[in-house]
């Protein structure tokens, strides 16, 4: 491997991070992780062929869509598999299995039921997450055995109907009762999954505490342990969706509810602190399970293809055909190499993937929207029918670019995270981030000095044969919303440049078969990013771009006053 | 009380695309998908369900061949088999074995085990030989309750209900015995994450064939392997008459 930028600060050994601060650190990323020991990769292999084969033989999706829920004796079967405690440890009653082992299996439930994966994700991935993560050894034993066979069942609480993407304005309230032996939990939460049928619930709420620093009195967010049972818990009906129908989706109401001090999770008044590692760390799950999911319905669309004949001939012969499946195999060949990568690197101990992780989240979910899309497209008038299938998973996928972090919020999130971080050691330029405008010119020197290093491309010649690098630098000099989206564009597409060049490379090292085909995928997977990057490069540079957001801004204020569309009809009325 | 010994055959799925070898000395397995042949996954569920039931004491997995064989023993272990026993053949020995030489293993083992009960699969799907059961049974001199679609032991005995071509046949023999199963008798339970865990502690013993005094010498040899002809086109007629002149002209009739 040739030399190659050594990083400054070596604190953080995320690509993603370190991409941000201007340096390449390869070493989470080159070569393609691969962390399982050979008992791991054996009980691994052996647990593949049972959960597929009940997958493929005794859950029914389209049953569980159009009864809107999963069928009893699937549920009991799922329990009985060990399917509800696949990451608890094994001294507690789960399988234990590692983040990479997680991800191979939900890979298998996300190619055929997202429904029932969302109904395990939303019970394992981050019902009882926090437990796993931050919980005493108290809470883990008293209550990780019987969520783990499934007796009981979780969900996570955070959301309520003034605060989504507003996390940290939730408004249900926690206060000590007299005997400090209590606290009473007072409020009500939205569209929680599995919140008819959980009997453990990860609930957040505000409290009032004091300051240190201030003295006054500030609302901080506590998270805690809630059982039905405590009394006060109750559930509305299931809500109607446009898919997972299958999974229970219910308001779930607190009302005077006496949560014993000891259910506690984390520390009194870092609950958003721990809701957030909660959701980071369930993130690579949503990108294997779309991983699995994309695997599926182009297996339909190439069946479709490889078979119809129009016009004289098998439609994969044709080009407006052809390149639609080739989109729908890149698009899966990155989500899959983003999933494990950053599997892979969870279970090699790292701490700092959440840019890693949402921008898995961002891509997985547009990509898998996408593929289906075109699967449906590629199978024509079929696709369309409720008999194929397909239509099923296309309404599941639509919630997947909302919830847990919407897309547009992550992209934020990956764009100003990046920054924060850039702007960490470089102590006068941190304050010039902040205030870019009345610090112009201390902001165009520093370009100058670190012309090679910003706002331009250089391609890297990679080990000279397999695969070459884009590195992007960039620096945004506004905080406008619109310039963030298209930075977070580019990173996710530097990102998933990386993850398929390592994969391809390892592939062409260790001389797979199919090495020569996935060069090809990685390549013309380079190819189209680059110009992407390119043109988002170009577009944060120009002034008519800036003079597009300004129109969009001004377009948004006008409907927004009208209420409506505010040219009128071309005919007059 | 007894013990059973099951056997488990290592067998390309029952879902893969077999390709024949460009040499046409055999199929293609490399790579490929396999898994434990049904009639085999058929035979240990009823093993274990008669442990279960309490007729039986321990269930014995049996299976010969390669390293890779190990998957499959430990598949029924995670199905509720006690122990498994590994017999070890490989090279041009595995691409020749047989069932006259799965039968004087298995004959050797029921005698080392002092097994009550040897099941096996009627058959296996990439062979298809049906012919290990009853090989076994002769080279030990026991009763036999081939194509088994119900079992029912009865003190020393067994009551076996056979599928035969004129329906079903029920006999009833004296142990030990070697049992065939066949589709009917039960259906495979599904080998859960908790049981494949457990499945590890269990013990899977090491030997090789000449260890139990068998020679794996083979009389048979595969000439050639070949594709079934492709099925050619058919011809769509209009009339009666014209289906007669067809037959007619074509030597059929």
């Amino acid at each position: 491997m040739t030399e190659l930028l050594q990083y400054a600060f070596p604190e953080s050994q995320s690509f993603a991070v370190n991409m941000f601060k201007g340096q390449i650190n390869p070493s989470q990323v080159f070569p393609f992780p691969s962390v399982m020991n050979e008992e791991q990769t054996q009980f691994l292999q052996e647990l593949v062929p049972p959960v597929s084969k009940f997958f493929e033989e005794v859950n029914d999706p389209a049953k569980n869509d159009s009864l809107e829920k999963v069928e009893d004796s699937t549920m009991e079967s799922l329990k009985e598999m060990g399917a509800f405690g696949l990451q608890v440890p094994q001294d507690l009653g789960g399988v234990g299995l590692t983040n990479t082992q997680y991800a191979r299996l939900v890979e298998i439930v996300g190619q055929h039921d997202l429904g029932v994966g969302i109904t395990l994700g939303a019970h394992q991935s981050i019902g009882f997450k926090g437990i796993l993560l931050v919980g005493s050894p108290a809470q883990k034993e008293k209550y990780l055995p019987k969520l783990a066979t499934g007796e009981t069942l979780a969900a996570f609480c955070l959301t309520e109907p003034a605060s989504g993407s507003d996390a940290a304005s939730i408004k249900t309230l926690a206060t000590l009762s007299p005997c400090g032996k209590h606290y009473i939990l007072n409020g009500g939460k939205i569209w929680i999954s599995n919140g008819g049928l959980a009997e453990i619930f990860t609930v957040f709420a505000k409290m009032p505490m004091m300051d240190e620093k201030t003295g006054q009195m500030k609302d901080k967010i506590t998270a805690f342990i809630v059982e039905r049972s405590f009394g006060g818990v109750t559930h509305g009906p299931p809500e109607k969706k446009m898919g997972i129908k299958a999974s229970n989706t219910a308001e779930v109401y607190f009302e005077n509810v006496p949560v014993p001090i000891e259910n506690v999770l984390g520390e009194v008044g870092g609950g958003f602190k721990v809701a957030m590692a909660i959701l980071n760390n369930g993130r690579f799950g949503m990108a294997a399970a779309l991983s699995g999911t994309m695997k599926g319905v182009i297996t339909q669309a190439v069946d479709h293809a490889a078979n119809r004949v129009q016009f004289g001939s098998k439609i994969h012969t044709y080009g407006a055909i052809q390149e639609k499946l080739a989109r729908m195999t890149m698009l899966q060949y990155v989500t899959e190499s983003m999933a494990y990568m950053i599997s892979g690197n969870m279970d090699s101990g790292s701490k700092d993937y959440h840019i890693e992780a949402a921008i898995s989240k961002i891509f997985a979910s547009e990509a898998a929207w996408e593929v289906t899309d075109e699967c449906i497209q590629v199978m024509g008038g079929m696709g369309f029918m409720k008999g194929s299938g397909v239509e099923r998973v296309m309404r599941d996928l639509r919630i997947f670019r909302i919830f847990e972090g919407t897309n547009d919020i992550l992209r934020l999130f990956v764009a100003l995270n990046g920054f924060q971080d850039a702007g960490k050691h470089l102590k006068s330029l941190q304050k010039a981030l902040k205030n870019p405008l009345g610090n112009a010119g201390l902001l165009a020197g520093e370009i100058t000095k670190r012309a090679k290093r910003t706002l331009c491309a250089s391609w890297v010649v990679f080990n000279g044969q397999y695969g070459c690098i884009v590195m992007l630098f960039l620096l945004s000099i506004a905080d406008e919303q619109f310039v963030l989206k298209r930075v977070a564009d580019s990173a996710i597409d530097l990102y998933a440049m990386v993850v398929v060049l390592s994969r391809a490379s390892r592939s062409l090292s260790q001389g797979h078969a199919s090495a020569q085909h996935e060069k090809i995928l990685c390549e013309t997977w380079c190819i189209e990013a680059y110009d992407r990057i390119m043109k988002n490069v170009k577009d944060l540079k120009s002034s008519s771009t800036t003079q597009v957001f300004k129109n969009m801004k001004a377009i948004s204020a006008a409907v927004v006053e009208n209420g409506g569309i505010v040219a009128p009809h071309p005919l007059g009325f | 009380m007894s013990r059973v010994l099951v056997g488990v055959k290592r067998v390309i799925d029952y879902a893969v695309k077999i390709r024949v070898k460009p040499d046409h000395s055999g199929v293609v397995t490399d790579g490929v998908k396999h898994s434990m042949n049904p009639f085999c996954e058929i035979a240990v569920e009823e093993a274990v369900k008669l442990k279960e039931k309490k007729f039986i004491k321990e269930v014995v997995a049996v299976s010969c061949g390669p390293t890779q064989v190990t998957e499959t023993i430990r598949t029924a272990l995670a199905m509720g088999c006690d122990r498994g026993i590994h017999v070890e053949v490989s090279g041009k020995d595995y691409e020749a074995m047989g069932p006259l030489q799965i039968a004087k293993i298995f004959a050797a083992l029921a005698k080392k085990e002092e097994a009550s009960l040897v099941i096996l699969g009627k058959q296996a799907i990439d062979d298809d030989c049906n012919q290990t059961g009853q090989m076994t049974a002769a080279l030990l001199d026991w009763p036999q309750g081939t194509f088994a679609s119900e079992v029912t032991i009865d003190g020393e005995k067994v009551k076996v209900v056979r599928e035969i071509d004129g329906g079903l046949e029920t006999i009833k023999i004296s142990m030990p015995a070697v049992l065939t199963a066949d589709l009917r008798l039960n259906t495979p339970r599904y080998a859960t994450l908790p049981n494949i865990m457990k499945a590890k502690k269990k013990k899977i013993a090491n030997m090789k064939p000449a260890d139990l005094g068998v020679d794996m010498v083979s009389r048979v040899e595969v000439l050639r392997v070949d594709e079934p002809p492709t099925r050619l086109a058919g011809v769509k007629v209009e009339t009666v008459d014209d289906l007669v002149a067809k037959l007619k002209a074509n030597g059929t009739i």
